[in-house]
């Protein structure tokens, strides 16, 4: 008999921080391998199945930031502390950490992409000694729309963070524009050696990464992570596929000579 | 071992093969057609030799008894989830060789890429497949060109010449059966279409840019994403779940897996109200190259078998051969104009 891949099991709710009115970050209780930018589908009997980015990673816990935006996930907010939640997963490749060390890295990430690679941003925050200068752009619409706002508190003593938003009043605290804005200035010490991972919608990833290349950036020193809305996560419904892969199975992580051509 | 029957002698067969098998085969439903007084050839279950009919394409394909259209996976009540029970009875499927063959692709998305899918897996363990000979093509048929036009992985062949039935047999513990009840044991070779009056000529490249080909924009418009395409095509394969309830207090249910199409609204929705390919050229691009470029780039053989009930079944004559033979000119123009 196989294993049967589909049905969830239950994790329970260790904690629930509030970002903004409509994202939340649901600590789930989980025991086992997962890394950054990998995905679990969260499972609301009656309603259905969402893919969500793993936001952070502990003993015994996966974090899991969540946008009320669907039928699925508006059920799950409204659940507390100390329920629980169907799991499936961790599906997807993940961001690799050792793929960026050693050298200069940019990380790009706008709205929920800042949430794939919190990880990445904070396993390399906290090793200071496995790379050689860190920049993080991030960009939200507005004030009212920061995400881990007490993350990058801790991330701004750690590496040169812009902070940025769309629209809004200039403030010390954080800039105003277009992430692509910033990559221009941006000041490496070799560039043809940095490294870069975009994450974000599908408009602000594409003109992020041409910036990128404008500024110097090498394809093959370009990582994106891709978002789709994926049924089952196994490599079977369909819906993620773009060309021969699946965002699924092959993703969400792509290195950019192989994300390029995946265009849909 | 090759068999010839008389319909007595593949009656006494039958009967015997019942009692192990639930047999499926295409038939005919009388007043079923898609237009008033007229017939259609589906699947169904048969009880004789004599309902299979032979001389017609069935409107659909084999698939559904491996990939139902709606298959339940697991019922819920609260915290406790309880797997969905599989058929019993182990089953007998009649198909040609281009539906076999496409049985093959299946197994590509269900079995070899990526994780084993456990509710395929176990109808797939309980199916035995009959391939049909098939002397000639059908009209929209390419089978030839797509080189899934002969079949020779099949546990049984039947072929209807006149009044005889003629059957190889692969599956050891029939073969007593078979030449007890038949007419004379003699070597068979199932039929197979050697030429189709359909043509396709597949692409050897394909360049990013035939996104922007001019070739989807006639699609955009005659198009009307009914999704039929997908759902009679033997190597479509995607579903999306759905969740469903019983009870007032919403607490108990099931999560089925029901089928997809990459033709119709929704598809390609994502949270917060995003979609990719609105156009309905767009969706016709990403299932035409699906079939004959993007599958094949992964598994090495195109996902298309060549049976033609796309084209059969498309209230809109879109023809998907016609489709795929614009394609090299198309690549040709887009790489010229770059």
């Amino acid at each position: 008999m196989n294993e049967n891949v589909y049905v969830p099991f239950l994790s329970k709710i260790q904690k629930v921080i509030r970002h903004t009115s409509i994202e939340y970050t649901f600590r789930m209780e989980y025991h086992g391998n997962v890394k950054p930018g990998q995905f679990f589908e969260v499972s609301m009997p009656k309603y259905g199945e969402a893919p969500i980015s793993v936001s952070g990673i502990g003993e015994g816990y996966v974090d899991l930031t969540i946008r009320r935006v669907g039928k699925v996930t508006h059920e799950i907010f409204e659940k507390y502390e100390g329920n629980s939640l169907f799991l499936r997963g961790p599906y997807g490749n993940g961001f690799e950490v050792s793929d960026y060390a050693g050298g200069e890295l940019v990380i790009v990430a706008g709205g929920t992409g800042v949430s794939p690679v919190r990880g990445v941003i904070s396993h390399f925050g906290n090793h200071p000694e496995e790379h050689d200068g860190m920049t993080l752009i991030a960009g939200f619409k507005s004030d009212d729309d920061i995400l881990f706002s007490m993350d990058f508190e801790t991330w701004k003593k750690q590496m040169n963070v812009i902070l940025t938003v769309d629209k809004g009043e200039p403030s010390p605290d954080r800039q105003v524009g277009l992430v692509t804005s910033f990559i221009p200035q941006l000041e490496l010490k070799d560039v043809a050696s940095a490294k870069a991972i975009v994450v974000g919608p599908p408009a602000m990833m594409r003109f992020s990464t041409a910036a990128l290349l404008e500024r110097g950036f090498r394809e093959e020193n370009i990582w994106i992570s891709q978002e789709r809305k994926m049924c089952c996560g196994l490599g079977k419904c369909g819906h993620c596929r773009i060309n021969d892969k699946y965002v699924c199975l092959d993703g969400p992580v792509f290195p950019y000579t192989v994300g390029k051509n995946l265009l849909d | 071992m090759g068999y010839c029957f008389t319909e007595d002698g593949m009656m006494s067969v039958w009967s015997e093969l019942e009692k192990r098998y639930d047999i499926y085969a295409p038939k005919r439903f009388a007043g079923k057609g898609r237009f008033s007084d007229t017939d259609c050839v589906r699947y169904g279950q048969v009880h004789s030799a004599t309902e299979i009919v032979f001389d017609k394409k069935a409107e659909y394909s084999a698939k559904e008894f491996l990939l139902p259209n709606a298959e339940t996976l697991f019922y819920f009540t609260e915290d406790q989830i309880l797997e969905s029970a599989c058929k019993e009875k182990e089953m007998l499927v009649f198909l040609r060789s281009c539906d076999l063959h496409a049985i093959k692709r299946l197994d590509a998305v269900y079995l070899e890429q990526g994780f084993i899918d456990s509710y395929y897996k176990r109808l797939r363990d309980k199916v035995k497949f009959v391939l049909m000979g098939c002397p000639k093509a059908f009209d929209t048929c390419f089978c030839v060109d797509m080189g899934t036009n002969k079949s020779t992985d099949y546990d049984m062949s039947i072929d209807k010449v006149n009044d005889k039935y003629y059957m190889d047999c692969k599956i050891e513990e029939w073969t007593e059966l078979f030449a007890q009840s038949a007419e004379r044991v003699q070597d068979v070779q199932p039929a197979y279409v050697t030429e189709t009056k359909t043509h396709v000529n597949l692409p050897v490249q394909m360049p990013n840019t035939m996104l922007q080909s001019d070739l989807w924009r006639e699609y955009d418009g005659r198009c009307i994403a009914c999704g039929r395409c997908n759902f009679v095509c033997p190597t479509c394969t995607c579903f999306t779940m759905q969740d469903m309830y019983y009870t007032e207090n919403g607490k108990a249910g099931e999560r089925r897996r029901v089928w997809a199409s990459c033709m119709v609204d929704g598809y390609a929705d994502v949270a917060g109200g995003g979609t990719y390919r609105k156009k309905h050229g767009e969706r016709m691009r990403y299932k035409v190259l699906h079939k004959v470029w993007d599958f094949q780039k992964k598994h090495g053989y195109p996902m298309c078998v060549g049976c033609g009930r796309c084209d059969d079944i498309c209230p809109e004559y879109i023809s998907f051969s016609h489709c795929v033979n614009g394609l090299k000119k198309a690549c040709k123009e887009v790489m010229e104009n770059e």
